[in-house]
């Protein structure tokens, strides 16, 4: 995984939440950042500006931990 | 009782559809490009056939679909005198404002209409009624997003049972699709890619509807004493906040609000749900919980909302007409395009065929986003 793609997205989840940027990690999961439903889709959608990409419904939905975003984002940066 | 919904004008072909069964739900016609292309928009509807041109300048649709649905309440309950107006509204009038700001913002007009703000004002349905009716007394419009309807008409029914006022008219009214109120719908992610299916495994989101529903509600002697053809009892009324989260519902809530409703109405016996049924996965998988928490899966339940669509503030109000037509003709409209059992969503849902059962009483749930949940009770 290219590291600029994991440091954007852990700069968009942090400002997003409003939290401190070293609070989020590649490993952490969204139930340890109390990252509920509400702030999922509020974060799909900063990403979605920040990549200029479109998350699908059920993409957004099935997202846990920042890593899911990051690998997700390089999917569909990659057109896949 | 009067409707406008996707069906049309009138209570006739509502009934007619969700009694047999028959979905609404069609794809949206000129607003896109949205990541669902399906809702349940009123259709067959003139603007011209109800108003002459000046006075729709200064109604937004949801203000005529409230007053279509109103005269024809008040039509069939034999244009009794009434004491007040409540109704239920939760986005007012979107297609002014969305009108206004593509004006200002994209057109770069230095001025919006005049006439925006008493369109769109979600009480302006509540105050064209008075006008259109007399109506002096109480006149006022709830709004509680998603709940608004039930709210309006609990309201209604303490009013006139506590003698405030001795009849009223009330109900709810919406009109959503408007392309910058549906954009805010797709960002939230609720909305189904394809139809609503309610307690269905394989549900994927609500489907966005609109329109009306009107009730004339009155004291049981005045309306006994003047031969009314009395159509059902409104009962009982519960109401309670999760006081947890602006989305994501609890089952405690509407479970509390569904019991104050019961013990309101001092009944021992519920025999069908009108669920809020929303055909998201939280709603249905949490309003189940709450419903076996009191009846342990012996009581008839169905969401409408698979067929007329979420009509939001007006949802309770078609809904109400729905169960109030149960009752009368003792049939219990399905729940619609369901395909496949759910563990999380254990009960009689009556699917995709309507039933005849013998009822005597009835609930009909509405709960909103943050959590704020209001139930009726209906007797035969």
């Amino acid at each position: 995984m290219a590291d600029d793609v994991m440091s954007r997205v852990i700069r968009v989840i942090a400002e997003t939440q409003r939290v401190p940027l070293d609070t989020i990690k590649p490993e952490s999961t969204f139930e340890e950042l109390k990252i509920d439903s509400l702030d999922g889709i509020n974060i799909v959608f900063a990403i979605e500006n920040e990549f200029n990409v479109n998350v699908p419904d059920e993409a957004a939905k099935s997202l846990r931990s920042v890593r899911d975003v990051a690998e997700g984002v390089e999917k569909l940066v990659a057109g896949g | 009782m009067g409707v406008v919904s996707t069906f049309g004008c009138g209570v006739t072909p509502f009934w007619e559809a969700i009694s047999s069964g028959r979905s609404g739900i069609r794809p949206i016609e000129g607003l896109a490009p949205l990541r669902f292309p399906n809702g349940a928009q009123v259709g067959g509807y003139i603007a011209s056939e109800h108003f002459d041109e000046k006075r729709l300048m200064l109604l937004d649709r949801f203000a005529q679909y409230a007053l279509v649905a109103a005269r024809e309440a008040m039509r069939q309950a034999g244009a009794p005198a009434i004491d007040a107006v409540i109704t239920g509204c939760s986005a007012g009038g979107q297609d002014a404002m969305d009108a206004g700001f593509v004006e200002l913002y994209r057109n770069n007009s230095p001025r919006v209409n005049p006439l925006m703000v008493p369109r769109v004002m979600s009480s302006g349905a509540a105050s064209h009624m008075a006008m259109e009716f007399d109506i002096e007394g109480p006149v006022y419009s709830v709004s509680t997003a998603c709940s608004s309807a039930n709210h309006a008409i609990g309201q209604a029914f303490t009013m006139v049972r506590s003698g405030i006022c001795k009849s009223a008219l009330t109900g709810g009214c919406e009109s959503v699709f408007s392309y910058g109120f549906l954009k805010a719908w797709e960002a939230m992610r609720v909305v189904s890619p394809d139809t609503c299916r309610p307690f269905s495994r394989n549900r994927r989101g609500l489907i966005l509807g609109e329109g009306a529903g009107m009730l004339v509600i009155e004291n049981y002697d005045i309306a006994r004493a003047r031969g009314a053809e009395i159509l059902a009892e409104i009962v009982g009324f519960g109401m309670s906040s999760d006081a947890h989260h602006i989305t994501q519902p609890t089952a405690d809530g509407p479970a509390r609000a569904m019991r104050a409703a019961i013990a309101d109405a001092n009944i021992q016996k519920v025999h069908y749900i009108n669920a809020h049924g929303t055909g998201t996965l939280a709603n249905d998988a949490r309003e189940t919980e709450a419903i076996r928490s009191i009846f342990s899966g012996n009581v008839l339940v169905s969401s409408t909302k698979s067929m007329h669509g979420h009509a939001l503030g007006a949802a309770g109000a078609l809904e109400a007409v729905a169960t109030v037509m149960a009752l009368r003709k003792q049939l219990l409209p399905p729940t619609a395009n369901y395909t496949e059992k759910d563990p999380e969503c254990a009960m009689d849902v009556i699917p995709n065929e309507p039933r005849e059962a013998e009822i005597e009483y009835a609930l009909s749930n509405s709960f909103a986003f943050g959590g704020l949940n209001a139930v009726l009770a209906f007797r035969r």
